[in-house]
């Protein structure tokens, strides 16, 4: 269960040019859900993920993953609980390295790591087992450089490599973004699957109003920096694209008139 | 005489081979310039004349000298992870303090000869008739042990991940690697094995001087972009073993030029001749390789 309580994010404080990205934002996740995120830009919904990975440390709330309190925690300490992916393919894996190396990476993340030989007989047979999964074929070209890849390939590895340990959040931000329609559905399929095989908390912000409504469990629409909307079960099966818009109208106006009310 | 001056070349290429694999490791692989070697490499020549005229085994010395290394390397690595210095700057930085560190382990003067003092030469100088001949066998052998543990270092887990941090950061720190832990081990280890080449540098000289360090970056990336040029392009071993060759070429060219008569106060420029030559080379030629 991913806990969020309280979530401040302030960039250029005092400044300036000071920016509340988020405004106490306040939400709980259970195990295995899948939520989608919506919203305009700027509306923070990549600042609420890095916050979440711990790219930005959050200036007051508290983050708690199954009750432990990892607001404090350093990026890469909380990355062994995260798994993610990000909009550029390219910024998923190594380019230079191999595809067996990057997801014998990924699959030492959870441990801290030796001076024992990376690629052994068995992690190659878990490296071709998990690639396999995939059905891209990649599990046959193990030691080519990823930087000779699709953008869908990189992309579909980048998530592979983001679920390998079972992590127990999952942050996909705009994943489908940089693909072709044909490959972004290819990818949204095996999201689909291997969150649901990895029992992943799954957060996936998109721009597809359509795909945010259809795919997952449930939907979060944000908006200067907080959650306006929360929809899950038959309210937000009936919903459909334009009622969602109407909503963020409907709710956008009140935000408009409390920001008056505090501007007087 | 003249295979004695070839030779000569060729074994300061192998004892070279540790500075040219420091820039192997912070330029290609951790994707970090480091110019700290300007200041570690005569550091362990300096740590090795300082001991060996105090009576130390010269092998023994050797270990020292790495840790003398590594704690340069470990400086500019707190520089630029901690306090949130340039990497390039912190490099600057260190290798410039450097010079003044260097000269008080020299005690006070710029220039310690150890004529007449065993080195790790002398072992081998029963078995061979030529002392240039003893040396070649020497530093060869310790090439080639630290182009193997270059080797596997490389294919652990832990660097695995230095090459990855290397290649794409954030994509590291979402692999759950803590990049500024990875820089400051190779930090260390590059700088160490800088030491490492300095030390094997002045026990073939006979001498330290605290002016060595001048250029040594340079020298190393000449060397290092030679090999690149000159070895075909397969796998990391490969890349490892092109250190090797491109420290050994680097020599034999610059003995080349002093050979065709190059005045020895132009070996600086004639360097910079050398790299851009080696630099513009596969654009001239045509060939696919290309140096970043």
């Amino acid at each position: 269960m991913i806990e969020i309580e309280g979530l401040i994010q302030v960039f250029n404080r005092r400044a300036a040019n000071e920016v509340v990205a988020l405004r106490n934002v306040s939400v709980t996740f259970q195990p295995g859900e899948f939520v989608t995120v919506v919203g305009a830009n700027g509306a923070g919904k990549s600042t609420f993920l890095n916050a979440l990975s711990g790219v930005y440390v959050s200036d007051e709330g508290a983050i708690r993953i199954d009750g432990l309190d990892v607001s404090k925690t350093p990026e890469h300490v909380r990355a062994r609980q995260i798994g993610r992916v990000f909009q550029n393919p390219l910024d998923g894996s190594a380019g230079s390295l191999s595809v067996e190396e990057n997801l014998t990476l990924a699959l030492l993340r959870s441990s801290p790591r030796t001076l024992r030989f990376a690629i052994t007989q068995r992690r190659r047979a878990e490296v071709r087992d998990e690639l396999s999964r995939l059905r891209m074929g990649l599990e046959d070209r193990l030691s080519v450089p990823v930087r000779l890849l699709s953008g869908g390939q990189r992309q579909a590895l980048a998530l592979l490599m983001a679920g390998v340990c079972r992590p127990k959040l999952l942050l996909l931000d705009e994943h489908l973004a940089a693909l072709d329609p044909i490959v972004a559905q290819v990818v949204l399929d095996l999201t689909c699957r291997l969150s649901k095989e990895w029992g992943s908390t799954t957060l996936m912000v998109t721009h597809n109003m359509e795909q945010a409504l259809r795919v997952g469990d449930r939907t979060l629409l944000m908006h200067a920096g907080q959650i306006l909307l929360d929809f899950h079960g038959e309210a937000r099966a009936r919903m459909t694209v334009r009622q969602l818009v109407e909503e963020f109208h409907r709710a956008r106006g009140e935000v408009l008139a409390d920001d008056r009310l505090l501007l007087a | 005489m003249y295979l004695s001056f070839w030779l000569g070349a060729v074994v300061m290429g192998l004892g070279f081979t540790g500075l040219v694999l420091s820039a192997f490791l912070t330029f290609r692989v951790l994707n970090f310039p480091d110019l700290t070697v300007d200041g570690s490499y005569p550091l362990g020549g300096a740590v090795t004349a300082l001991l060996i005229v105090q009576g130390m085994s010269p092998w023994l010395t050797l270990p020292v000298v790495f840790l003398a290394g590594g704690l340069a390397g470990a400086a500019t690595g707190v520089m630029a992870t901690r306090l949130g210095i340039n990497g390039l700057l912190a490099g600057i930085l260190v290798a410039i303090g450097m010079y003044s560190v260097n000269l008080h382990v020299m005690g006070g003067v710029s220039n310690l000869p150890i004529f007449g003092n065993p080195t790790v030469m002398t072992a081998a100088g029963t078995l061979a008739a030529n002392t240039d001949l003893a040396a070649a066998m020497v530093f060869g052998a310790l090439t080639v042990v630290v182009i193997l543990l270059a080797y596997w270092f490389l294919c652990t887990e832990v660097g695995l991940a230095m090459r990855a941090v290397g290649d794409n950061e954030q994509m590291a720190r979402a692999q759950g690697i803590s990049t500024g832990a990875m820089k400051m081990v190779g930090l260390i280890i590059a700088n160490g094995l800088a030491a490492l080449a300095g030390a094997l540098q002045v026990q073939y000289m006979g001498f330290a001087d605290v002016n060595l360090g001048l250029g040594a970056i340079l020298a190393g990336i000449a060397a290092l972009i030679i090999g690149e040029a000159l070895m075909p392009v397969r796998g990391l071993l490969w890349a490892i073993v092109a250190v090797a060759v491109g420290s050994i070429v680097y020599r034999l060219v610059v003995a080349f030029a002093l050979y065709l008569g190059l005045p020895p106060n132009d070996i600086k420029l004639g360097t910079v001749a050398i790299v851009l030559l080696a630099l513009t080379l596969p654009r001239i030629r045509g060939i696919g390789k290309t140096a970043r």
